[in-house]
């Protein structure tokens, strides 16, 4: 890890990462002729490619990195992954990243002009150059002898008329491909994406009772209009039965194109979808349910809709005033929700310890009422104090753990047990989780990460993270000879804390807003950063700008070390920061502390054509992450589904 | 939600004789026809605090108090009246009735308190910092007749009165500085340790100290054991307490020593490293930051505690009938621009007046005034903005303006009341003209006496 990425490497599948897409995953296609090279892999992936350009993409690809193997041409966790601010910035990625590494590798593409249009926002762009890009390969590659096999022919079918189209020269270009193709080329305004979405979704739920195989092709035809699929749906009947070999892979496509698994399916394993918050409904009956009342913002941004966000300052008072009428509430699990709502307790880590501190106060006072059982009625108490958590600050996914963990716990208490001793044993539980899962875990951490700090060092952080912080104390305790660059960044300005302690500990800093990361990356040799959650396709959820830093980093070559406790790593998958994410009080952004002169957004709030947004974190692409440090050693971000798989289990279930 | 509620009811006030007398104990002084501590007991119960203790200074007191609240509150409340000598001071209220407190955390509350801030907001900012005590802080009322009065506006202007001047740090939420407005002679005298600590200090006075305090049993009772000459809560308990937060001489570590004892499993080691963790991403105030040292980790932090204030918003009415002034702006609120406190429903002439209560010919009763049960009055009277008790004989051509009249009290024909406080069983013959007056309870006006500014009471 120490040595920075070659860039050769990186910049080829670039093109890709912009967009939303999936990376081909090679060796599963039977179809994919004995051909050496790239070419026939990509195969695998069409369905996903095709799929996304309309989608503001809901997790998608879910399976895809988990399943796909070696791919020859590129790392296996390629994968894309949007930052945050995605919409805006993306486009300038892709002059950056992507005009140059075009040529290089695939040179006879010219016809994606829209790739260098920042308005292409939406990855029409992206879509069209990408697909072209690949079905071309394919066609090079053995494209005749994918036609047989099964399902994937009608992928791969579309593929090359696409590919044909993009070229100006098919003979066979099926009449509907070849108008459905074009829209995408032009581009899109939001009505019609949505529009296009909808459709989709229509689709897929007629679909739904389709059998399996034919879903494969879903991923196809809901991109275009209903004719194409009408079309498609009868041909895939006939051709998919025969083709046995092919069904993993399918599965696998499947997976990755619908963006939406099969409800039934969904319901077992996984949690309820999120909340979304845009569902008028949903959010009416949410608010009768409500502890804390809450006033919907008035402005809210577009994409953003879904996330809840509501007027500060409102909840505060009148969730003080309740004080006495919240019965059933613990006064510690009260005390803990305030401060979370006040913004008093903010973190993961922190965050997560007051909360168990919590439970294990209320766990101490509770005792079960007549003709229940412990188990049953000690969940429902907790289930009630998570959603009056959730009210004041929606849970972190450290939080998330764990509750699962107590929860996990409370059910495998013995029946047998008496009531004083199973509260005994959660008590020692909830410590051995704090003391196991965080205050160890954390001194491992700073074991593995002191290694990798040199004399001569030059170490950027951003924000304030607390492992962050203990690595640098520490090895300033070893007497490493280092220096600290302190990026920060409004509106929390964080690191002004951490500075603040550094440097009264006598470590030489420099600190820095983020504004000027990139003049301060020239000095830097190493970048650590903490993180609010890594996901299992790498991805590292943190501190909004944290993907920024790391990008930086990366486009200067220095290596990024994430340092996070493996009971924040989570199954989940995301690949951008919208559709999961925190919104902060926008008018927080709007002011600027200690200048009363900067004051043009004063009582702006309300305007209608005014949309404040601050978001609190975003997601870093497991790309510009040079290495994960975790309390079971330093791993790459392609590790990480491994640690969820095998350790996973075990943080619950210990 | 571990809290005990004190009230403390007072015994009979000297500052507010003649209207207080060994019968009406100043917890007993009606406003608006009700004792004052129903206010404050059915604010309370509002939030749903249902078990109070109301301390009374003096047996008889006490007894009359406890009398009233078993009668109103029996089956709503579940109060129990403890009787303190007189003259022991708040503090020493709080010493003497120290075996009931049994709590974390303890509300006092005064009993003369007029408000609808919610006292949750106190308790919860109070938990939410771990504060050693919290105080509400209220703006200043308005003294005086309201402007627009129709004849008491052109009363000597009062200045308006200082009441507190309060240090405050920049984000309104801690404690830095509290002083009666009416002691401060020249200066007042401020920490620079708690200056430096702040950096910023905004000191207020504007702001009034409602007496409603939330507080940490063990630090309250263990600054009562020790400080034995404490007298008062207000002039002796929170100023201590702000004055040392920054070298708090509170043992408060023990509690949290208690706690952890029995987990063995947590080493020392890691108990710190924990500590340590929660509270450096926490938001942390000037407190944590002070105890911590300049460079950040001293090796034996201070020991500091936090004094925490509430500040209840603007349009929340809060008021103390801790005057006779205050008396009758109370009584004036509370039927005029306060009037949801009242619990009466007003009738469309924005007055209350009771269905057994007979009006002569020609008597006008004008908006803000409330005529009690079974009153009567003559011929051609009109009252304004004014309190009138039960059982009232008023005879012809009165005038009762801006004042509080209380039960059983007789008026000849042709008075004229102003800005007045008349106590019961007061009997004022005819023509009697007074402004600005109190008449102390059976006291007798002789015919045709005209006074101003007076106060009247049986010697």
């Amino acid at each position: 890890m120490d040595t920075p990425r070659r860039t050769s490497r990186v910049i080829d599948p670039k093109v890709r990462h912009v967009g939303f897409f999936a990376p081909p995953s090679p060796g599963r296609t039977p179809s994919g002729p004995p051909a050496p090279a790239a070419p026939s892999p990509v195969s695998g992936s069409p369905s996903g490619n095709s799929l996304s350009p309309v989608m503001i993409p809901p997790p998608r690809h879910a399976s895809d990195n988990l399943s796909s193997a070696l791919t020859l041409h590129q790392p296996p966790s390629r994968r894309v992954s949007i930052p945050v601010t995605s919409a805006v910035r993306r486009p300038s990625i892709d002059n950056v990243a992507v005009v140059g590494s075009y040529n290089q590798s695939e040179t006879v593409l010219a016809t994606s002009p829209s790739a260098i249009s920042p308005s292409s926002r939406i990855g029409d762009g992206e879509f069209s150059e990408d697909s072209v890009n690949w079905i071309r390969r394919t066609n090079s590659g053995k494209f005749s002898s994918s036609v047989p096999t099964g399902g994937f022919d009608v992928a791969l079918n579309k593929a090359q008329e696409v590919s044909e189209k993009g070229r100006g020269k098919g003979p066979e270009i099926s009449n509907e491909l070849a108008s459905n193709a074009k829209p995408l080329k032009d581009k899109m305004t939001k009505a019609e994406r949505r529009a296009l979405q909808e459709s989709q979704r229509a689709t897929k739920a007629a679909a739904k009772e389709g059998r399996k195989p034919a879903s494969s092709s879903r991923g196809v035809a809901p991109v275009h209009e209903q004719t194409a699929k009408s079309v498609k749906q009868p041909s895939q009947k006939k051709d998919v039965p025969p083709v046995a070999p092919v069904a993993p892979s399918i599965a696998a496509s499947e997976k990755k194109g619908g963006d939406r698994p099969l409800e039934k399916d969904r319901k077992k394993d996984a949690p309820p979808p999120r909340m979304q918050f845009d569902d008028k409904n949903r959010v009416e009956k949410a608010k009768r349910r409500a502890v804390v009342k809450k006033t919907e913002a008035r402005n809210r941004v577009e994409l953003f809709r879904h996330l809840p966000q509501y007027e500060h300052g409102t909840q505060l008072p009148d969730l003080e005033a309740k004080f006495f009428q919240l019965d059933p509430m613990h006064p510690a699990v009260y005390k803990v929700g305030l401060q979370y709502l006040a913004g008093d307790v903010f973190g993961g880590n922190a965050r997560c310890v007051a909360m168990l501190q919590a439970f294990r106060e209320a766990i101490k006072d509770y005792c079960t009422p007549a003709e229940k059982t412990l188990a049953r009625d000690l969940t429902a108490k907790i289930n009630s104090y998570v959603s009056f958590f959730t009210e004041c600050r929606p849970l972190s996914i450290s939080m998330g753990n764990a509750i699962r963990f107590l929860k996990a716990r409370i059910a495998k208490l013995p029946l047998n047990l008496s009531e004083s001793d199973a509260k005994a044993t959660l008590c020692s539980e909830i410590d051995r989780f704090i003391n196991e899962k965080i205050v160890l875990a954390d001194k491992v951490i700073v074991r593995h990460a002191v290694t990798k700090i040199r004399d001569g060092d030059v170490l950027l952080t951003y924000g304030s993270s607390s492992v962050v912080e203990m690595i640098l104390l520490y090895a300033h305790e070893l007497g490493k000879k280092f220096r600290v660059v302190i990026v920060d960044s409004r509106p929390k300005l964080e690191g002004q804390a951490l500075l603040r302690r550094l440097v009264g500990q006598g470590l030489s800093c420099t600190y820095t807003h983020i504004n000027a990361v990139s003049y301060i990356m020239h000095e830097v040799t190493r970048v650590l950063l903490g993180a609010a959650s890594v996901l299992s396709n790498g991805t590292v959820y943190s501190r909004v700008g944290t993907a920024c830093v790391a990008m930086v980093a990366h486009e200067f070559q220095v290596p990024v070390l994430v340092c996070c406790e493996a009971y924040k790593f989570h199954e989940r998958v995301q690949l951008d920061s919208i559709c999961s994410n925190e919104l902060g009080d926008p008018n927080i952004i709007s002011k600027v502390p200690g200048r009363m002169d900067v004051n043009y957004l004063d009582n702006w709030a309300n305007k209608d054509n005014l949309q404040l947004l601050n978001l609190l974190y975003d997601a870093t692409p497991s790309d510009y992450i040079s290495m994960i440090i975790t309390d079971y050693g330093m791993v790459p971000p392609t590790s990480v589904p491994v640690i969820v798989r095998e350790y996973g289990k075990e943080h619950v279930f210990m | 939600m571990d809290f005990q509620v004190v009230v403390l009811a007072g015994g009979t006030s000297k500052e507010l004789i003649p209207l207080v007398s060994k019968e009406v104990p100043k917890a007993l002084l009606p406003v608006a026809n009700r004792p004052v501590l129903s206010y404050v007991l059915e604010f309370l119960e509002q939030s749903n605090l249902k078990h109070l203790i109301v301390v009374v200074e003096g047996e008889d007191a006490a007894l009359r108090v406890g009398g009233w609240i078993s009668s109103a509150y029996v089956d709503r409340l579940h109060v129990e009246v403890a009787a303190v000598p007189e003259n022991i001071g708040t503090a020493g209220a709080l010493r003497a009735i120290g075996h009931y407190l049994t709590a974390h955390d303890i509300l006092v509350v005064s009993g003369d308190l007029v408000c609808d801030v919610p006292p949750g907001a106190v308790a919860a900012a109070h938990r939410r910092h771990d504060a050693v005590v919290t105080a509400m802080l209220c703006s200043a009322p308005v003294s005086g007749p309201s402007e627009s009065g129709s004849s008491g506006g052109k009363d000597k202007t009062k200045k308006p009165g200082r009441y507190n001047i309060i240090g405050l740090d920049p984000t309104k939420q801690f404690l830095l500085f509290i002083a009666a407005g009416a002691e401060v002679e020249k200066d007042i005298r401020v920490q620079k340790s708690i200056l430096r600590a702040v950096g910023q200090m905004e000191i207020r006075t504007d702001l009034m100290d409602a007496h409603l305090y939330a507080f940490k049993r063990s630090a309250l009772q263990e600054i009562l054991d020790q400080k034995e000459s404490f007298q008062s809560l207000r002039q002796d308990v929170l100023p201590y307490l702000v004055r040392s937060q920054l070298r708090s001489e509170l043992s408060l570590d023990v509690a949290q020593a208690e706690e952890n004892g029995n987990d063995k499993v947590v080493s020392l080691d890691n108990k710190v490293m924990l500590s340590q963790l929660v509270a450096n991403t926490s938001s942390s105030s000037f407190h944590e930051l002070c105890a911590m040292g300049p460079n950040g980790s001293a090796p034996f932090p201070r020991k500091t505690h936090k004094c925490c204030v509430y500040i209840a918003s603007k349009n929340k009415y809060c008021a103390r009938l801790n005057s006779i002034q205050a008396f009758s702006d109370i009584n004036r609120d509370v039927i005029g621009e306060a009037s949801h406190l009242s619990g009466y429903s007003f009738s469309a002439h924005n007055n209350i007046i009771h269905s057994s209560a007979e009006l002569g010919s020609k008597t006008t009763v004008g908006p803000q005034c409330m005529l009690g049960e079974g009153s009567q009055m003559g011929d051609k009277c009109s009252v304004k903005r004014s309190v009138l008790g039960r059982h009232c004989r008023i005879g012809s051509n009165v005038k009762v303006v801006n004042s509080v009249i209380m039960n059983h009290v007789t008026i000849g024909d042709g008075c004229s009341i102003q800005g007045s406080v008349i106590c019961s069983n007061v009997q004022l013959q005819d023509r009697v003209v007074l402004r600005d007056c109190q008449v102390g309870a059976g006291f007798v006006v002789s015919a045709g006496s005209e006074y101003k500014g007076e106060s009247l009471a049986r010697k």
